[in-house]
């Protein structure tokens, strides 16, 4: 029956029927011979390159008209064996690689796996307040980027330009501030285990501040273009419906969560980094829909803002403190410095491994090449990252290498929900309901 | 079991460190009462709605502050739906795969990290099977949040989850061959085929070794 000679646009004979590929072609040909055949399903393919489904997730959805009966998703496109090469480095390497799986969040894949690894070892009261409190402001430094990039890329894919250009110049100079303290913008490996990798530069606090009052004050442009603008909550109001129920039994944690009304934040429920010493709130709304999920993210920026204040105001007291664990077993060696190419060794600690201390160049030897090594046992430690709950399950056998380095990723998990959110509704509501869920692939596929 | 070097480093000429190194794995012994914090209460009120805990748990684990439940893998399923039912355990938050070679007859371990929200508690649940015979009952009835978690342990490991609604690979291509997670699994190691061409394994590519 076909006619086609066409490679883009040919239709062969399946089990399940006639089975029509389209993915380009001669549409009119195609349309005259579908339209020979009386049946209406239609199976469409969205993505992995489709720029509205966040990266290199494939939507596989069933069609009747423009109504969805079934969606299923299709991940592993960016799966890149993170978790097997961890076991083929040491421990403190290992930062290096857990931190580029959720590319959004590098800061919190580095602090649950760091946590782990300092639970292993028995360090973490350890651990330095000031190191801490760093690390709870680059958290939520770092969820401000990554809540920019969710509404602007959400706003994006409904067709709002504008909300995606402000995002990222808001995001930008939160990159600014990550470029400032860690030399990188992403990908930091900046929170080592026992610490971090180096102290705050001199003029860091003045630059935090000021960089949080201007938040403060540009965040309004997005709400006054997003929150009540009548187009956006007709897209978003009641779609991608999940309540509590669903949630509980899907695994679903993060904002998801808390638009069903369920006031479940693990900084407050279950306290880590010393987050039980920070005043702030957890917006929630009881809506379970995509217009809430936004709303709690925009909440949340100011949330974290609070955060920082409070963390700035505490390294004022804490000035001098060091940010590495005493114990020179298990400390990172080698001093770095944030030079004019990025994050590097510093000179002085070089000119003194080298020429003055023999102790210092042995452990600095042994730690780098060897690495320290870890109790046997497993942990799991979990954190509240933008997307949800971030799990790491960490096994060590006593050897310098993890044996095994699981992670929990929110958004592999919370994509789950697509077909849940997405089954009876219409084509363009499923942009709207995964922008919601806000799932990173990077982290998806590990 | 033991691993050795890295890349393939083999005799002298390698001061790395990694050459040289042996890997061998260890366990811990189980753990006995009381387990502290609000582990006992767990597993009172465990053993209390489950008549046969004693012979269903294997052994409890208490270590850094954790509690993990060492579960037969026949009882597993009634074991799940009673901590969700009745002890509130409403998440099944994750489940993760280990291979322990050098344990015969329970190398591959799956393991379960259950949250309850009311109670706002942790445990993990343990289930030991062998290479031979690596079948364990889903709990996709139980908790859907674990369909994918289960088809990644699949997908890694090799674990086959009886009853579950679609247990194919998830994160590898569908026709891959062998489970990439497994400690006897190389890393590279593996030939890249793209439309008819072929590319040397990662780990072969480099002129040094």
């Amino acid at each position: 029956m076909s006619t086609f000679t066409d490679p883009y646009a040919s239709s062969q004979e399946t089990t399940e029927g006639r089975v029509y590929s389209v993915t380009g072609g001669d549409w009119d040909a195609l349309v005259t011979e579908i339209g020979a055949t009386k049946e209406e399903r239609v199976v469409l393919n969205m993505g992995p390159q489709h720029p509205s489904t966040h990266g290199v997730l494939r939507l596989i959805l069933e069609l009747e008209g423009e109504t969805i009966t079934e969606t299923r998703c299709g991940i592993g496109y960016l799966h890149t064996g993170i978790e097997k090469n961890t076991e083929f480095r040491n421990w403190t390497q290992g930062v290096t690689f857990v931190t580029r799986m959720d590319y959004l969040s590098p800061i919190f894949n580095e602090t649950a796996y760091c946590l782990g690894v300092e639970k292993l070892l028995g360090i973490t009261n350890d651990v330095t307040e000031r190191a801490t409190v760093i690390r709870v402001m680059m958290m939520e430094f770092n969820r401000i980027s990554s809540h920019m990039v969710a509404l602007g890329t959400g706003a994006l894919e409904l067709g709002a330009l504008s909300p995606m250009i402000f995002a990222f110049r808001e995001r930008e100079k939160v990159l600014d501030i990550f470029e400032l303290l860690s030399g990188l913008r992403m990908n930091m490996a900046y929170i080592r285990p026992g610490g971090l990798a180096q102290d705050l530069p001199d003029d860091a606090l003045s630059k935090i501040k000021a960089t949080v009052k201007d938040l403060r004050h540009s965040f309004k442009d997005n709400e006054k273009l997003l929150v009540g603008n009548s187009i956006f909550m007709k897209r978003t109001q009641g779609i991608g419906y999940l309540d509590l129920a669903g949630c509980t039994t899907l695994g679903i944690t993060g904002p998801v969560l808390r638009a069903t009304g369920l006031a479940w934040d693990l900084r407050k429920a279950q306290p880590y980094c010393g987050y039980e010493n920070y005043e702030f709130d957890i917006p929630t709304t009881d809506s379970c829909d995509v217009y809430g999920r936004f709303l709690i993210r925009m909440q949340e920026l100011e949330q974290s803002l609070r955060i920082i204040e409070q963390c700035v105001l505490k390294l004022e007291k804490l000035e001098g403190q060091p940010v590495m664990v005493a114990d020179k077993k298990i400390a990172w060696p080698s001093q770095l410095s944030v030079g004019a190419d990025g994050m590097g060794n510093s000179l002085n600690h070089i000119r003194e491994i080298m020429g003055e201390s023999m102790e210092a160049l042995i452990h600095h030897f042994k730690l780098v090449t060897e690495g320290f090594r870890v109790p046997a046992g497993q942990v799991y430690t979990a954190i509240e990252s933008p997307r949800g709950e971030l799990g790491a399950h960490l096994v060590s056998d006593g050897g310098t290498r993890p044996y095994r380095v699981h992670f929990r990723d929110p958004s592999f998990n919370n994509l789950q929900s697509t077909a849940a959110m997405c089954e009876g509704g219409q084509i363009s509501d499923v942009i709207a309901a995964v922008a919601s869920i806000d799932p990173v692939m990077g982290g998806v596929d590990r | 079991m033991s691993e050795k070097g890295m890349f393939g480093i083999q005799g002298s000429g390698d001061t790395s460190g990694f050459g040289g190194l042996v890997n061998t794995t260890a366990t811990i012994g189980s753990t006995e009462r009381p387990f502290g914090g609000y582990f006992d209460q767990v597993a009172d009120d465990l053993e209390r709605a489950y008549p046969l805990f004693s012979d269903a748990i294997e052994k409890v684990v208490v270590d850094r502050g954790e509690l993990t439940l060492f579960v037969k893998r026949d009882r597993l399923f009634d074991v799940a739906k009673i901590l969700r039912d009745q002890l509130r355990f409403e998440m099944c938050i994750s489940v993760s795969g280990v291979h322990y070679p050098s344990e015969i007859g329970r190398e591959l371990h799956s393991v379960y990290s259950l949250l309850s929200i009311t109670r706002n508690q942790r445990i993990r649940l343990e289930v030991c099977v062998s290479e031979k015979d690596p079948h364990l009952p889903s709990l996709v009835e139980v908790w859907a949040g674990t369909n994918w978690h289960e088809r990644e342990t699949y997908d890694m490991f090799g674990i086959i989850f009886d009853n579950h609604p679609g247990l194919t690979r998830i994160l590898m291509p569908d026709d891959w061959s062998g489970f990439p997670q497994r400690k006897d699994y190389p890393l590279g190691g593996i030939e890249i085929e793209y439309k008819g061409a072929t590319i040397p394994a990662p780990s072969e590519r480099r002129s040094y070794k």
